[in-house]
């Protein structure tokens, strides 16, 4: 399985938010999405599932069902968590995992690795911030999708459960799954690759590489300069 | 469980839960059915003649409560990304959505219609045409409200631009509903000349609504 992108162009709101950029990613590949705030990170992950349209390039994933669409074999991981606060932990998850299209729900499995088999009864309403992500993240091990796109997964994340997080990154990797990430911090995996939106900081550490600068470069790949984007012309029925 | 059966439960559940819409909309009816003989009068035979009319606009408003956060509240915390990008196709989505407000909203009005009807001196056979009405005409009215609950799917506030947008589409429905309860206690036309018509709006809405909700939750999403 091979998911790759050429050339993409974002433009939302009348905004070119990204153009030309490229990747390809592996079986066990890991792509980190670095950026500023703004850079479109997001947007590029949520382009993947089809969640926003693409403006321009082409998106392929080769190796996967042919009967399903890139978003129908992926887990979204996205800023929101998707729980509703009035029912239980275990009845969030497991309505997940019924409408993921799982066979079996074994619940108690990824309750128990994410540490809230314990909450399981309560309303999600009393979850803090990061037990919310950490039952979002429940989702991704209760139900088998090869592609996942996570965007800031560890974020209001404790240490404990950062690590936990990069443990389960590491085996999705290791069977073979394949995974973009859009982060500010550290993912927590050595061999994670960088694709980086807008301006990069440049190699020597500083802080950027000129106005000028606009970049899409993808790490240890052959990479691509892209001009700076036109000066958005105003459009008409823009919402 | 497939994952529209799931969807049908969690929907309903959510709704009978604390802060669901369930009990909202036949508390509403109720309320609106014991204040029109405070406002009226007691001038039972203008209850009487008024009674389905009064009662089938008070569902029809009762139906909108919960409408409004139909989609809105899946669009806020994030579940209407992961419904778009699921195997499930949307019009489906979209209609079991609607199955699960109706038998949340539209069914206990129903029910409830039989009691109200004492309030507005009805009698027993002008309470059963009332409550069948109530029974085929309920589903249009929700499936209608789907069209602009998707339409309002992205607004804050999307309660009142519901209304404005979904009530004129209603008025057929409740033109005829309210022909057929007061045709079964008598008048010019039989009862079911009216119910007829009110029977094929609900039948057209059940098609055009979800198709018509889904392609627009797929224009807002973008």
């Amino acid at each position: 399985m091979r998911l790759t992108a050429s050339n993409l162009a974002c433009r939302r709101g009348g905004r070119d938010v990204f153009a030309d950029v490229s990747f390809s990613v592996g079986p066990g590949e890991a792509l980190a999405i670095r950026g500023r705030n703004g850079a479109g990170k997001s947007s590029l992950l949520r382009m993947v599932v089809g969640l926003v349209r693409i403006t321009g390039g082409r998106l392929a994933l080769e190796g996967g069902d042919p009967e399903l669409t890139i978003a129908e074999q992926a887990h979204y991981l996205g800023h929101q968590d998707a729980f509703k606060p009035s029912l239980l932990v275990r009845e969030n998850l497991q309505f997940w995992t019924h409408f993921l299209g799982a066979e079996a729900a074994e619940l108690s499995e990824p309750l128990a690795a994410v540490g809230l088999d314990t909450l399981a009864d309560l309303p999600a309403a009393y979850l803090s911030a990061g037990q919310r992500r950490r039952l979002s993240i429940a989702r991704l091990l209760a139900v088998e999708r090869p592609i996942w796109l996570l965007d800031e997964p560890a974020s209001t994340l404790d240490t404990a459960a950062q690590q936990s997080l990069a443990e389960f990154m590491a085996a999705h990797l290791g069977r073979g799954g394949v995974m973009l990430a859009a982060t500010h911090g550290a993912l927590g995996l050595p061999a994670a690759r960088e694709l980086w939106l807008g301006q990069a900081p440049s190699p020597l550490g500083g802080e950027s590489c000129g106005e000028d600068g606009e970049v899409a470069r993808e790490r240890r790949r052959p990479h691509q300069a892209l001009p700076p984007p036109p000066p958005a012309p105003p459009r008409k029925g823009v919402r | 469980m497939t994952a529209l059966g799931a969807l049908l439960v969690r929907d309903m559940r959510i709704a009978l839960r604390v802060g669901g819409g369930a009990l909202m909309g036949v508390l509403f009816f109720l309320v609106v059915a014991a204040m029109v003989p405070f406002a009226l009068g007691p001038d039972l035979a203008l209850l009487k003649r008024i009674g389905p009319a009064i009662l089938w606009l008070a569902a029809l408003l009762a139906s909108l409560l919960a409408l409004d956060r139909l989609f809105a509240a899946d669009h806020e915390d994030g579940s209407l990304d992961l419904i778009l990008m699921g195997r499930a196709p949307l019009e489906l989505v979209v209609a079991i959505k609607g199955v699960a407000h109706w038998l949340t909203t539209g069914l206990p009005l129903v029910i409830a219609a039989p009691i109200v009807g004492l309030f507005l001196n009805l009698d027993a056979l002008a309470e059963a045409a009332l409550a069948l009405t109530l029974l085929v005409g309920t589903p249009a009215l929700t499936f209608i409200g789907l069209i602009g609950a998707a339409i309002a799917v992205t607004l804050r506030r999307g309660g009142l631009l519901l209304a404005v947008l979904v009530l004129p589409l209603t008025v057929p429905v409740l033109i005829f509903g309210v022909a057929a309860a007061n045709a079964a206690v008598g008048g010019q036309v039989p009862f079911g000349t009216p119910f007829t018509v009110l029977c094929a709006l609900t039948l057209a809405s059940l098609v055009v609504g979800p198709f018509a909700a889904a392609a627009a939750l797929r224009q807002e999403m973008e």
